[in-house]
C-alpha cells in the first residue's frame, strides 16, 4: 500500500468525506468542512455534542485516513503542564549533578582562585535544563512530529481553567514555551481536535482560537450507514427497523438519549441473538443496551409494543 | 475585506453574536478558499469559523439566509454600483431633456434585475442598514424612492392631475400604479434590512432597558423578558464561579519545586514542597424579605434566588415576613411560578418582623453558618416597630464571614419611619442600594468572587 498524500486528501471538502469514509467514518458535510478548514486555515477544531456521537472517533479516523500518528491527551481536573506539555527527567538531572560533582575537578582544573573557578564554571555548557533532559508529553510530542500528526485533546471541558490557559499558546501559535529553554515551534503543524461534552462553558479565549463544530444525533440515513459500516453482517430489514426505533425513542421524554455508540452496540447484541427483526419481547430484553437509566427504561416501557410495531411498519418486515 | 462580507459581519454583530476581528479575518480567508459559488459550502464554512456555540450558530444561520437572500443579494454589490452610476447619468440626461423622468422609465422598463439593483443601490445610499425600529421603515422606503427620482415623477403626476382631461387622467393613473409597485418593492428591501440589522438590535436594546429599569417599575409585560435575563445572569455567575469552587487539590509533591528548593543539599530532598491550591468554597446563606412593603421587589428577588439555586449547590435560601422558613425545598423540582406562589402564599402575608426572623434564623441555620459563610440579606429593613434584635444580628455578624445587605430603598429613606437600616448597617460588611437587575448581578458577582 502506498502512503496516502495528506495534501491530496485535504484538497477539497468532498475529498475529506471520501478519505474518512475509507476508514469507516461516515462524515457529514459539516464535519468535512471543519476538517478541511482546520487544515487550510491552520486552526484547531473544537468539537461539541452529546456523548457517543463520534467526536473522539473523528480524530482517530482522521489520523488513520491520513496515516499519521495520533497523540491523545485525555483531560481531567488537575491536569497540568507536567502531564500535557513536558516534564524534566529528574532522575537523570540528579545523576547528572552527581557526575558533575565527580568531574568538577577536571572542569575547574588548576584554577587558583575562587573567581577563576566560577568563571570557568560559567563558560561551561549548562545542560541541566536542556533538551537532553526534557521528557516530551503528548502536546510537545505532537509538535515534534516531522510528518504531521493529529493531536486529540479529549474532553477539554473536564480540565480546569489554568489548563485551558496553558493550551492557548499551543492552539494559536503551534508552539510551547519552556521557560528554561525558550519557545519550541511545531515542525509540522498537527491537526488539533478538541472535544467537549459541555459539562462547563469553555473560556472565550479558547473558543476564539478554534473552529467550532457541533455533532448532534445523526439523521436516520446517516445512522443506517454508520451501523452498516460498523456491523457489516446486519441484514437490511433489521437495520432499518432498529434505526427507526432509535430515532423515535430519541423523541421520547427520557433523560439520557441513546447515541450512535448505543445503536451500534445494540445492533451487535441483536446479531449475537440471531434476531431477524424487532419484536416486543426482544426489545424488552435488550432495552438496557440503549437506555442506561432505570427511570428512562420505566418511562419507555409502556410504549415498547407500540414503538416496536411502528418500527416494523415503517422499516418494512 | 470585500464589502458583502464586511456587511455580513456587521449584521452578525448587530444580532448579538460576538465576532472578533480575528474571526473576521478567518472568515475572509475562508471566503478566499471557498468562494461565493457554492452557497451551501460557504454557509457551513462561515458557521464553522464564525459561530462559537450552538446559540451563535442559530443566529449565524438565520442571518446568513437573510443576508445572502436571493431577493436582494449583496453579492451583486459590485455590479450594482456600476448600475447606479449609469442610473445617475440617465437621470441627468432625462432632466436635461425635460420630458419624462428616470423613475417612470425605470419602473416601466420591466427589467426586473435592473429595478432590483437600482433599489438596492438606493438603499445602500440612504443607509438602510442603519434601520433599528420597524417604525422607521416608511421613512426609509420614501428615501429610497426619492433617490430613484420619485420627486421629478411626482411633479409630472401633479401636472397631469391638474390638467384634468381623460388622457391626463389615464397617465396619472399609470404613474400612480408605477409608484405603488416600486414602493412595494422598496418596502420589501427595507424590511429585509430591518430583519438583518434592526430586529435583533432592537431585541438587545429592549433587554438592556429592562435590565436597567427600576425593579419597582417593572410591569407584567417586562416580567417574561426579565425572567430570561435573570436566568442568563444566574447562569453566567454560576459558570464564572463554579470553576473556582472545584479547586480542591490533594497535596501533591511538587517535584520540580522540591528539586530547586533542595539544590543546596545536593539534590537530596530535605525540604519537600507540596502543591497547594486549596480555595474556600463560597457558601452563601440568603435571607429574603417577602413582606408587603417590598412586594414589588419580591418576585424579582425570588426569581434571582431561584435561578441561582438552580445553578449552584452552595446556596441556602430563607424567606420571611412574620416567620422565617427554608425555601430551598420549595424551589426543588418546581417551575418558578409554582415555587414562587407557594412561597408567597405561605409566608407573604403577615407583617414583617426582622427580630423574629433573626430568632428563627438562629434556630434553623445557625449550625450551617461559620467563618466561611457569607450572609446575604435582601430587604428594606422595615420591621414594623418590632424589636430589631440587634443582639442576634451582632452575634450573626461575629459568627459568619460577613453580612451583605442589599436594600431596594434609596439611602435617604434609611432610618425614616420604622426602618432599622441605620441600626443594622454598622454590623454589615457592605450595604448597597440595589434597584435594578444589573445592580444585583454586580453585587452577587462581587460576593462570589470575594467569598471564594
Amino acid at each position: 500500500m502506498t502512503k496516502p498524500d495528506p495534501a491530496q486528501m485535504l484538497a477539497s471538502i468532498d475529498a475529506v468525506t471520501e478519505a474518512l469514509a475509507a476508514t469507516g467514518y461516515i462524515s457529514t458535510r459539516e464535519i468535512s468542512t471543519a476538517i478541511f478548514l482546520a487544515h487550510h486555515l491552520r486552526k484547531p477544531v473544537l468539537v461539541e455534542g452529546p456523548a457517543g456521537v463520534g467526536k473522539t472517533d473523528l480524530a482517530l479516523s482522521l489520523a488513520r485516513a491520513l496515516d499519521q500518528p495520533v497523540h491523545r491527551m485525555q483531560c481531567y481536573d488537575g491536569l497540568d503542564e507536567a502531564k500535557a506539555l513536558y516534564e524534566w527527567r529528574y532522575g537523570k538531572q540528579l545523576l547528572y549533578s552527581q557526575i558533575l560533582k565527580e568531574k568538577i575537578g577536571d572542569v575547574i582544573g588548576d584554577a587558583d582562585t575562587l573567581d577563576e573557578s566560577l568563571a570557568r564554571l560559567g563558560g561551561f555548557r549548562d545542560v541541566f535544563f536542556s533538551r537532553d533532559f526534557l521528557e516530551p508529553r503528548p502536546i510537545l510530542r505532537a509538535l515534534e512530529e516531522e510528518n504531521g500528526s493529529v493531536l486529540l485533546i479529549d474532553e477539554v471541558d473536564k480540565s480546569d481553567e489554568e489548563f485551558e490557559a496553558l493550551l492557548l499558546e499551543v492552539l494559536s501559535e503551534y508552539q510551547v514555551t519552556i521557560p528554561e529553554i525558550g519557545p519550541i515551534e511545531a515542525v509540522t503543524a498537527p491537526i488539533v481536535i478538541l472535544t467537549s461534552n459541555n459539562t462547563r462553558e469553555l473560556g472565550d479565549a479558547l473558543k476564539r482560537r478554534c473552529l467550532h463544530l457541533h455533532i448532534g444525533f445523526p439523521e436516520a440515513d446517516r445512522e443506517r450507514r454508520i451501523v452498516r459500516a460498523r456491523v457489516p453482517d446486519i441484514n437490511e430489514t433489521l437495520l432499518t427497523q432498529l434505526v427507526t426505533f432509535i430515532q423515535t425513542i430519541r423523541d421520547e421524554n427520557i433523560r439520557k438519549r441513546p447515541s450512535i455508540s448505543e445503536t451500534v452496540d445494540w445492533a451487535r447484541a441483536l446479531i449475537l441473538m440471531h434476531a431477524e427483526s424487532l419484536d416486543e419481547q426482544l426489545v424488552r430484553d435488550t432495552l438496557n443496551v440503549i437506555l442506561k437509566r432505570q427511570s428512562d427504561i420505566d418511562e419507555v416501557d409502556p410504549s415498547i409494543a407500540r414503538l416496536a410495531r411502528e418500527a416494523r411498519e415503517q422499516g418494512g418486515s | 475585506m470585500d464589502k458583502p462580507l464586511a456587511g455580513f459581519i456587521r449584521a452578525l454583530r448587530s444580532a448579538g453574536a460576538n465576532v472578533s476581528t480575528a474571526e473576521a479575518i478567518d472568515a475572509a480567508r475562508t471566503l478566499a478558499l471557498i468562494g461565493y459559488d457554492d452557497r451551501a459550502a460557504l454557509k457551513t464554512s462561515f458557521a464553522t469559523v464564525l459561530a462559537k456555540s450552538t446559540d451563535d450558530r442559530e443566529i449565524h444561520d438565520r442571518m446568513f439566509d437573510l443576508y445572502f437572500a436571493p431577493a436582494a443579494s449583496p453579492e451583486l454589490t459590485g455590479k450594482e454600483e456600476a448600475a447606479s452610476e449609469d442610473e445617475g447619468e440617465r437621470q441627468d440626461a432625462d432632466q436635461a431633456s425635460g420630458e419624462g423622468d428616470s423613475f417612470t422609465e425605470l419602473a416601466g422598463s420591466g427589467d426586473e434585475s435592473r429595478i432590483a439593483m437600482a433599489i438596492q443601490a438606493a438603499a445602500n445610499q440612504v443607509g438602510a442598514e442603519d434601520i433599528r425600529f420597524s417604525s422607521q421603515s416608511s421613512w426609509f422606503t420614501r428615501r429610497i424612492l426619492e433617490k430613484l427620482g420619485v420627486e421629478a415623477m411626482e411633479k409630472r403626476l401633479i401636472r397631469h392631475l391638474q390638467a384634468n382631461t381623460p388622457e391626463d387622467e389615464a397617465i396619472a393613473q399609470q404613474l400612480m400604479d408605477a409608484r405603488s409597485a416600486m414602493q412595494t418593492r422598496a418596502r420589501a428591501v427595507v424590511d429585509q434590512n430591518f430583519e438583518v440589522f434592526g430586529a435583533a438590535a432592537t431585541e438587545t436594546f429592549m433587554n438592556e432597558t429592562v435590565a436597567d429599569k427600576n425593579l419597582s417599575a417593572l410591569d407584567q409585560r417586562d416580567l417574561e423578558r426579565m425572567r430570561a435575563i435573570v436566568a442568563k445572569m444566574a447562569r453566567r455567575l454560576a459558570e464564572r464561579h463554579a470553576r473556582k469552587r472545584k479547586k480542591h487539590k490533594r497535596g501533591q509533591l511538587s517535584l520540580s519545586r522540591t528539586l530547586r528548593a533542595n539544590a543546596g543539599h545536593d539534590g537530596a530532598p530535605f525540604n519537600l514542597v507540596w502543591r497547594h491550591r486549596k480555595k474556600d468554597r463560597p457558601k452563601i446563606v440568603a435571607v429574603c424579605d417577602v413582606s408587603g412593603s417590598v412586594s414589588r421587589y419580591v418576585r424579582f428577588l425570588l426569581m434571582f434566588l431561584y435561578a441561582l439555586d438552580q445553578e449552584t449547590a452552595d446556596l441556602e435560601s430563607y424567606a420571611f415576613s412574620a416567620r422565617l422558613e427554608d425555601i430551598g425545598p420549595a424551589f426543588e423540582g418546581r417551575a418558578f411560578e409554582e415555587a414562587m406562589n407557594a412561597i408567597i402564599s405561605r409566608l407573604g402575608s403577615g407583617s414583617t418582623d426582622y427580630g423574629q426572623a433573626l430568632v428563627d434564623l438562629r434556630e434553623l441555620a445557625w449550625d450551617g453558618i461559620d467563618r466561611r459563610t457569607t450572609v446575604l440579606i435582601l430587604g428594606d429593613g422595615r420591621s414594623n416597630e418590632a424589636d430589631p434584635r440587634l443582639d442576634i444580628f451582632r452575634e450573626l455578624a461575629a459568627r459568619c464571614r460577613r453580612i451583605v445587605w442589599l436594600c431596594p430603598e434609596p439611602k435617604g429613606l434609611w432610618g425614616s419611619g420604622d426602618s432599622c437600616m441605620l441600626e443594622y448597617q454598622p454590623h454589615c460588611a457592605r450595604v448597597t442600594v440595589c434597584t435594578n437587575a444589573r445592580d444585583l448581578e454586580r453585587e452577587i458577582d462581587d460576593l462570589l468572587s470575594v467569598a471564594s
